[in-house]
C-alpha cells in the first residue's frame, strides 16, 4: 500500500523550509493586501481610518492573550486551552468587582481611575493565582507524562472554568459597564476615537513592561533559559517549578488585564466568550511565532486588523475562516511564523 | 467443543478479548433487552445506542490517526461534517437550489463510500504539506481546519442552507429485511425495505455491522506491513526512516485512513438523523472523540471502543438525564425547596445542568492525572509510558 503512492517529491518534503514556499505564502499575502487595498478605495478615507483604529485597539487585546501563549509554549510547549477562559475570567471578576468599589455606567470625572485600577489589581492578581493553580493541579503533574496528557487536562480546564463561569452567572450576555469616554478626537479627515487610544496605550505599557521584565529582571532571564534548555537551566541552579508558575502567573496578569480591556472596550461578555478569542489569539502567537514575544504582540495587532477589515470591508461570517486560514498558512507557508520562533527544535 | 473451551480459557485472561467479547454479546442483546424492559417502548434508548455507535466508528478512526501513527488531530469533526454534508447534498432534493439546478439522488450505499473518499481526499490534502511538520504543528493546524470546515458549510448557503442545514435526505433501501420481535414485531422478512427514522432497530442493526466491519479492516491494518510502519514512525520517526519506512506516505496513509472513517461515520449520521446542520460538528466534537480515545486507551482498538462507548454515556445519556433525576431526587428526599425557583436559585435541575462543564472537564482531568493510559491501555503504550521513551512526535514525552 505504500508503494502504491509516489514517491514524495524533495520539493514537497522541504517545503516549509523553501523559498518557494515563503514566495507562495508572499503571493497569498499579496493577493489578500490587494484585495483588501481595492475594496477599501471604493470608500472614503475617514471610514478606513476608523477601521484602523478598531482593528488596532482590538489587536492590542488579542496581543496581550497572544502573550500568555506563546510564553507557555515556549517554555512547557503546551498549548494552554485554558488561557482563553482565563481571560473571560479576569473580565467576569471585575465585573463583580465593580460595585465594590462604588464604579457603575455613568460615573465620570478623574474621581474613577483610581477606584478602577485598584479593581484592575486586584483582578490580574486573582487571575494570576487562578492560573498558577491550574498549573500546579493540571500540568505540572502531567510534566513527565506523554504531550497529548497535558493538552487533555488544558481542555479540561477550560471546560472546567467556562462551566465555574457559566454556574455564577448563567449562559446570557453579560453588560459590562462603559467607563471609556467616548469622545473623539479630529485629526483633519480622521477621527480617532479616544477609547480606542486609551485601549492602546494600555497594550502598549503592559507590552513595554513584560518586555523589560523578561530581558532585564532576573526571574526573566530564568525563564529564557528554561525555554531554551530546561535540563541545562537546572543544572545552573534554576528552580524550574518557580519559573514556569512565574510564566503562568505573568501570563494570567496579561490576559486578566485583557479581559478587563476587552470589557470596557467591547462592553459585553458572556462565559464562553474565552473559546473563540482564545483560538484566535493562539493564531495571533502562531502568525508571529510561536515562543516569540514581539512576535506575539505584533500578531496580535495584524489579526486585530485582518478581524476588523475583513467584519467591514467583507463579510463578517467569513472572517473567522479568514483568521483560522491564516493559522494553517502560516504553519504551511512559513512555520517558524513571522518573526521566527525563539524555540530551539528539540 | 473442545476447541472452542481451550479458545475461550486460552483467551480469558485477554483483556482485549473479553472486551471484545463483552461488546459482541451486549451489541447483540442490547435492543431485545432494552424492549423488554422496558415494555416496548424503547425506540428512544435503541436510536441513542445507534448514535453511540457512530461516535464507536468515529473513535476507531482517531484512534488509526492518533493511536497507531501518533499524530495528534485536534479538528477530526471536519471530515465528520465533509461526510455528512457530502450525503446531504447528494442524496437529498439540496442540490436544486444550488447553480446546479439538478437534485441528485445518489443511492445511501454508494454515498456512503463517496463521503468516505471524499473525507479521505480532503484528509489527504491538508496533511500533504503539513505532515512533515511537528508533531504539536500538526495539531494546530487540524484545530484550525476544524474551526474553518463547519463554518465554510454554513457560509455556503446555496449549497447548504447556511444555518437551518439540509434536512429530508434520502432513506437507505434494501430489497429484503428481516424484523423480529427484537424490534417490536412479528418474524417476517419484508421485502424493499426503507430505512425510515422511526425504525431505529435497522439503524442499530446497521451501524453494528459498519461497526464491525470497521473492526475487523482496522485490526487487519494493525498487524500488516503499514501498521508496523506506523508503529515504527509513532517511536522513533528517525530510526523508521533510516528503516527504509517511507515515513510522510505512512503518516499520510494513517491520516487519510483515519478521515475516511470519520466521513463514513458523518454519512451514516447525516442519513439516519435525515439532518445536517453546521451546528453539530464544533471543536467540542473533535474534542470528545479525542478524549474517548484517550480515557479508553490510546493505540488500542477494544480500548477506544469501550472509551466511546463510556463518554457518549455521560454525554447523552447520564448528563441530559441528571436535571430531571436531582429534581425528582429532591422531591423524594423531601427537599422540595431545592425545586422553587427563586431569583438567586435557578432550581435544582437547571442547577445540575448547569454543571455539565465542569463534570465534562472534571472526567477529563482525573482521567488524564489517574490514569493517563486510559481504561484499557495497549500493552506497547504501557511499556513506553513506564519507561518514558523520548520522541519528538506529539504523543510522546517532552
Amino acid at each position: 500500500m505504500i508503494g502504491a503512492l509516489a514517491r514524495t517529491p524533495a520539493t514537497l518534503r522541504n517545503f516549509g523550509n523553501s523559498q518557494f514556499a515563503t514566495l507562495i505564502g508572499l503571493l497569498i499575502a499579496a493577493i489578500g493586501i490587494v484585495l483588501t487595498i481595492q475594496h477599501v478605495l471604493q470608500h472614503d478615507a475617514a471610514f478606513f481610518f476608523q477601521i484602523l483604529t478598531i482593528g488596532i485597539a482590538d489587536g492590542s487585546i488579542y496581543a496581550l492573550i497572544a502573550l500568555g501563549y506563546t510564553m507557555v509554549y515556549g517554555i512547557i510547549e503546551l498549548i494552554n486551552f485554558a488561557h482563553g477562559d482565563v481571560f473571560t475570567l479576569g473580565a467576569f471578576i471585575s465585573l463583580a468587582l465593580f460595585p465594590v468599589f462604588g464604579i457603575a455606567e455613568g460615573t465620570s470625572g478623574f474621581g474613577y481611575v483610581l477606584p478602577l485600577l485598584a479593581v484592575g489589581l486586584i483582578t490580574m492578581a486573582l487571575v494570576a493565582v487562578v492560573n498558577v493553580a491550574i498549573e500546579r493541579v493540571a500540568y505540572r503533574p502531567l510534566r513527565h507524562a506523554p504531550r497529548l496528557a497535558p493538552l487533555i487536562t488544558a481542555i479540561g480546564m477550560s471546560s472546567i472554568l467556562e462551566g465555574a463561569m457559566y454556574l455564577w452567572k448563567g449562559p446570557f450576555n453579560l453588560h459590562y459597564p462603559d467607563l471609556l469616554p467616548l469622545t473623539r478626537v479630529n485629526i483633519g479627515a480622521i477621527s480617532i476615537g479616544v477609547k480606542d487610544l486609551i485601549v492602546l496605550t494600555l497594550a502598549i505599557v503592559l507590552v513595554v513592561a513584560f518586555t523589560l521584565f523578561i530581558n532585564l529582571s532576573k526571574l526573566g532571564k530564568a525563564m529564557r533559559a528554561t525555554a531554551q534548555d530546561r535540563d541545562a537551566a537546572q543544572l545552573m541552579g534554576i528552580d524550574i517549578n518557580r519559573t514556569i508558575a512565574a510564566t503562568f502567573f505573568i501570563g494570567a496578569v496579561l490576559a486578566g488585564a485583557g479581559g478587563i480591556t476587552y470589557g470596557l472596550y467591547i462592553n459585553s461578555v458572556s462565559f464562553d466568550l474565552g473559546f473563540i478569542t482564545g483560538l484566535i489569539a493562539f493564531t495571533a502567537a502562531v502568525f508571529g511565532g510561536i515562543g516569540n514575544i514581539p512576535g506575539a504582540a505584533i500578531g496580535g495587532l495584524l489579526i486585530g486588523m485582518v478581524r476588523a477589515f475583513s467584519d467591514s470591508y467583507f463579510d463578517s461570517s467569513w472572517t473567522e475562516i479568514v483568521i483560522f486560514g491564516i493559522l494553517i498558512a502560516t504553519l504551511v507557508f512559513r512555520p517558524t511564523g513571522l518573526l521566527g520562533m525563539r524555540v530551539p527544535e528539540k | 467443543m473442545k476447541r472452542l473451551r481451550e479458545f475461550v480459557r486460552e483467551n480469558s485472561h485477554n483483556p482485549n478479548a473479553i472486551a471484545y467479547a463483552a461488546m459482541a454479546i451486549g451489541a447483540l442483546t442490547f435492543p431485545g433487552i432494552a424492549q423488554f424492559a422496558t415494555g416496548g417502548n424503547a425506540d428512544y434508548l435503541v436510536s441513542l445506542a445507534a448514535d453511540g455507535g457512530v461516535f464507536v466508528l468515529l473513535a476507531i478512526g482517531l484512534n488509526v490517526v492518533v493511536g497507531f501513527a501518533g499524530l495528534l488531530d485536534l479538528g477530526y469533526a471536519a471530515f465528520f461534517a465533509i461526510g455528512s454534508y457530502t450525503y446531504g447534498m447528494l442524496a437529498s432534493q439540496q442540490l436544486i437550489s444550488s447553480p446546479f439546478h439538478h437534485a441528485l439522488h445518489v443511492p445511501f450505499w454508494i454515498a456512503l463510500f463517496l463521503g468516505m473518499f471524499i473525507a479521505a481526499g480532503a484528509g489527504a490534502l491538508l496533511g500533504a504539506p503539513t505532515l512533515r511538520l511537528r508533531g504539536d504543528y500538526l495539531a494546530i493546524v487540524t484545530l484550525g481546519f476544524g474551526e474553518i470546515v463547519p463554518r465554510f458549510f454554513r457560509n455556503m448557503k446555496d449549497f447548504t442552507s447556511g444555518v437551518n442545514g439540509i434536512s429530508a435526505l434520502d432513506v437507505p433501501t434494501l430489497p429484503y429485511w428481516i424484523t423480529g420481535p427484537w424490534a417490536n414485531t412479528q418474524l417476517a422478512i419484508e421485502q424493499n425495505f426503507r430505512f425510515v427514522t422511526f425504525n431505529v432497530t435497522a439503524w442499530y442493526v446497521l451501524i453494528v455491522i459498519l461497526v464491525v466491519a470497521s473492526v475487523l479492516g482496522v485490526s487487519n491494518l494493525y498487524v500488516s506491513r503499514l501498521g508496523r510502519a506506523w508503529m515504527a514512525v509513532r517511536e522513533d520517526e528517525t530510526a523508521a526512516a533510516a528503516m527504509g519506512v517511507n515515513t510522510v506516505n505512512t503518516k499520510l496513509l494513517a491520516f487519510a485512513i483515519g478521515a475516511s472513517f470519520s466521513g463514513f461515520a458523518g454519512a451514516f449520521y447525516g442519513a439516519k438523523l435525515s439532518l445536517v446542520s453546521p451546528d453539530s460538528f464544533g471543536f467540542i466534537v473533535s474534542i470528545t472523540i479525542l478524549s474517548m480515545v484517550v480515557l479508553g486507551g490510546m493505540g488500542n482498538i477494544p480500548g477506544a471502543m469501550i472509551g466511546a462507548l463510556l463518554l457518549y454515556w455521560v454525554l447523552y445519556k447520564f448528563l441530559p438525564d441528571a436535571p430531571l433525576q436531582a429534581s425528582s431526587l429532591a422531591h423524594n428526599l423531601g427537599l422540595d425547596a431545592l425545586n422553587t425557583v427563586t431569583p438567586n436559585w435557578p432550581g435544582i435541575a437547571e442547577f445540575v445542568s448547569r454543571l455539565k462543564f465542569i463534570i465534562f472537564g472534571l472526567i477529563l482531568v482525573s482521567i488524564m492525572l489517574l490514569r493517563p493510559q486510559g481504561l484499557l491501555p495497549s500493552r506497547l503504550r504501557t511499556a513506553e509510558l513506564k519507561r518514558g521513551v523520548h520522541d519528538e512526535s506529539a504523543t510522546e514525552t517532552v
